[in-house]
């Protein structure tokens, strides 16, 4: 064990140059269907186009609020860009029987998992819902941001084009 | 094959930190090739005022501070990673006995198609958790992880089997106890897939076996070493349906969980456990109906016999009550309760259509939700020559109310500018057993109407103004259950990156006067003192967000309460002070 710790902080040196920002790729985790099957992480594919990963609960006022957001614009988003939104619910098995009621009774097109144990959400670091990722053509994590306020959708969607377009992104 | 692997890949992974920095300066066109590292790290801490008004208690260091730091590294098939917990001291609410900092959590992993292999601290969950769930939740510092190896396999398509030995974390060591674990999980269209798949039919079915093994120092009482679980569930959806179901058995597990004296004597239960858990929706866009029922008898399943609260559990029982998002509905929330009870929750959602009269022109979703938790009637036989109380809990029975939820929740977008929620709630809340584990706490049992108001008002496309009005009227004004509340907030996100919010949260119709609730929080102990005051708790935080980057800053009075997310709750005390939270992933 010692010499992971050592790895680590040898890595640690010098981690900005490889950080996610940089290009980092998706972890293999193993995330419920709404069906009750499993799938992995791995599959996630948008045909070369971009993806959006968003992280939310079912209680949790701010996700549902952006996904409420993202829905009125989605159906545009997609003729425009082809981007996909996948959305990783962390409810627990407490409440993880309400995702599927949640997503139908709302009407969201979006694809939808659960992250029941928040195997994901650790492998993504994420600390706090909401967070959501944006993840170009080519699989790399390419931008995140972690909250929502009013019109974060607007900002969330002029990156989708600038990733499409291949320009940079910043905060 | 893959313990050679295994062996090998941290040592090849060093060397390959070793070339890395050598070239780091083509890191960044390179970086993919090495793997990446990614992690994510929370720093919380607060200065504290005493507040004798408000019970908020004298904090001999002034500063406390919590904080962690997780780091991942990712490369192909290797994933390795480490979390670093510093606790200087613990922040009030939380358990003491997390004190100091060191590194908690180490791991490596080698994922093949074959074969998924851990070794090191693990996060693991058997279908809903009834039998087996290790799990992590900073922000109650919930952390269960178990600390051996796992192997998963999926041998067949639609197959998958998964094996755990190992000892869970308890604060900065290892619990007593070696727990064993085994499950597996077939999805039987993938399975059968030409004999199932002509019907939109998907079952999954699963089955658990999990032990623990614990030594006994006490001669005087009889405790089983090895105490085995086991279980089976089932999920079976088709098209908008949805049911899962699944039932666990304990064997006798005498210990801290189901102790209890009567007449001078200890006395520990020798009944097996059972937990039945089942959940089923229909769900077609734009109307959903959710159904949900529970029955526990003696099922706290622990590493260590003695253990109590949060700590070294082994299973988690789910709560079948509503979740709430809003303040004055979430401070008395229910707790699964181990010993035996029996619940149920509907869920009623709908939307009512764009266009037509009552939806407007974006639609108007309505939730309507009513969960019930009652005791077991349990008829017991107490044997005063033994150590052990037996009884039979019978199912055509339920023993006295625990918690009822009634609530019904009305969102509406008016237009561009105008948003709302309206909510209200009925609340009945038995003290005694939901804090106290016990009928004979001393307490009288709370109902609450609960009603909140919650507008926003979105001024230009990145700038908005949310105002919110809550109000709890409780029924009975006992002691410590002190009077009504009214909460009013106002929040403005200028842009997307700060925002200022100010909340001010007032009790009255309180019977106590200053002196004696100084008086009830010296004699109670702070621990069950709710914080519960006749004055104004006015709060002021400011937040700045870039990216996946977060600090906020608060400044006032807190109340005491009860806070639960993910399913674990804890208590935090009054709190008067400034406080301080950063949150980054990178």
């Amino acid at each position: 064990m010692k010499k992971i710790i050592l790895l680590f902080s040898v890595f640690a040196l010098f981690s900005f140059t490889i950080s996610k920002d940089e290009g980092g790729k998706l972890p293999h985790v193993l995330l419920k269907k709404l069906d009750g099957t499993k799938t992995n992480s791995s599959t996630f594919n948008n045909d070369g186009k971009p993806i959006i990963i968003s992280f939310w609960a079912t209680w949790c006022k701010p996700c549902k609020k952006e996904l409420d957001a993202i829905a009125e614009e989605y159906e545009e988003w997609q003729k425009e860009t082809g981007v996909k939104l996948i959305a990783i619910s962390i409810d627990d098995s407490r409440s993880s029987g309400k995702v599927v009621t949640d997503v139908k009774a709302k009407g969201w097109k979006y694809e939808v998992y659960i992250d029941e144990n928040q195997e994901f959400k650790i492998a993504m670091n994420v600390n706090n819902v909401p967070h959501t990722f944006l993840i170009d053509g080519k699989g790399n994590i390419v931008w995140s941001h972690n909250s929502y306020s009013e019109g974060d959708e607007d900002r969330l969607y002029e990156n989708v084009k600038k990733v499409i377009a291949g320009q940079k992104i910043s905060h | 094959m893959i313990k050679f692997k295994l062996k090998s890949s941290p040592k090849a992974t060093f060397l390959l930190a070793i070339i890395l920095k050598a070239f780091s300066v083509n890191a960044q066109s390179i970086g993919s090739d090495l793997g990446s590292l990614h992690g994510n790290y929370e720093l919380d801490a607060q200065y504290y005022r005493p507040d004798s008004l408000i019970g908020a208690p004298k904090v001999p260091e002034k500063v406390l501070s919590n904080a962690f730091c997780n780091l991942i590294y990712q490369k192909g098939k290797l994933s390795a990673g480490m979390r670093y917990e510093a606790y200087n001291n613990v922040m009030q609410g939380f358990d003491p006995r997390y004190k100091g900092q060191g590194i908690v959590n180490r791991y490596v992993r080698y994922q093949d198609k074959l074969l998924d292999v851990t070794v090191g601290n693990i996060y693991e969950q058997f279908g809903s958790g009834l039998l087996f769930r290790t799990y992590y939740q900073p922000g109650l510092l919930y952390d269960n992880s178990l600390d051996g190896f796992r192997v998963i396999s999926s041998p067949y398509k639609g197959l998958t089997f998964k094996g755990l030995i190992g000892r869970q974390r308890s604060f900065f060591s290892l619990g007593p106890g070696i727990v064993r674990a085994f499950d597996g999980e077939a999805n039987l269209n993938d399975l059968l897939d030409s004999l199932i798949n002509p019907i939109k039919t998907k079952i999954v079915v699963g089955g658990s076996f999990v032990s623990k093994y614990q030594s006994n120092l006490d001669p005087t009482v009889l405790k089983p070493l090895n105490v085995g679980a086991y279980g089976g569930r089932v999920n079976i959806t088709h098209e908008g349906f949805n049911f899962y179901g699944e039932y666990g058995y304990k064997e006798n597990d005498p210990g801290a969980d189901n102790f209890a004296t009567a007449n001078g004597k200890n006395y520990y239960s020798y009944k097996p456990g059972e937990a039945i858990f089942l959940s089923s929706s229909y769900a077609v866009n734009g109307f959903a109906v959710l159904l949900q029922a529970k029955r526990i008898d003696n099922f706290a399943f622990r590493s260590d016999r003695d253990a109590t609260l949060q700590n070294l559990l082994i299973n988690y029982l789910p709560v079948t009550t509503k979740q709430h998002t809003y303040l004055m509905p979430a401070y008395t929330p229910y707790a699964t309760q181990p010993r035996g009870e029996v619940g149920g929750m509907v869920e009623f959602q709908y939307k009512i259509k764009k266009g037509s009269a009552l939806g407007g022109k974006y639609g108007t979703n309505i939730t309507v939700n009513l969960s019930m938790v009652n005791g077991l009637n349990k008829i017991g036989v107490n044997d005063s020559t033994t150590t052990s109380y037996l009884y039979t809990a019978p199912y055509n029975q339920i023993g006295t109310p625990y918690y009822h939820d009634f609530f019904i929740e009305i969102e509406k977008k008016f237009n561009k500018k105008w948003k709302g929620t309206f909510m209200y709630a009925n609340q009945f809340y038995n003290k005694n057993i939901i804090q106290f584990g016990t009928p004979n706490a001393g307490f009288r049992n709370m109902t609450s109407n609960i009603g909140v108001v919650d507008i926003t008002y979105k001024y230009k496309s990145n700038s908005a103004v949310r105002f919110e009005v809550q109000a709890a009227l409780k029924d009975n004004t006992d002691t410590l259950n002190l009077g009504s509340w009214t909460t009013a907030m106002v929040e403005w996100t200028p842009n997307t990156h700060w925002f200022v919010a100010l909340l001010d949260q007032y009790n009255y119709g309180n019977p106590l006067n200053k002196l004696d609730l100084v008086k009830v929080n010296n004699n109670i102990g702070l621990s069950n003192v709710f914080g519960e005051s006749l004055y104004h708790y006015f709060l002021l935080s400011v937040g700045y967000t870039t990216g996946p980057h977060r600090i906020s800053i608060s400044y006032g009075k807190q109340r005491a309460g009860i806070f639960c997310v993910g399913g674990v709750c804890r208590n935090v005390p009054a709190s008067n002070g400034l406080s301080i939270s950063i949150t980054s992933t990178f």
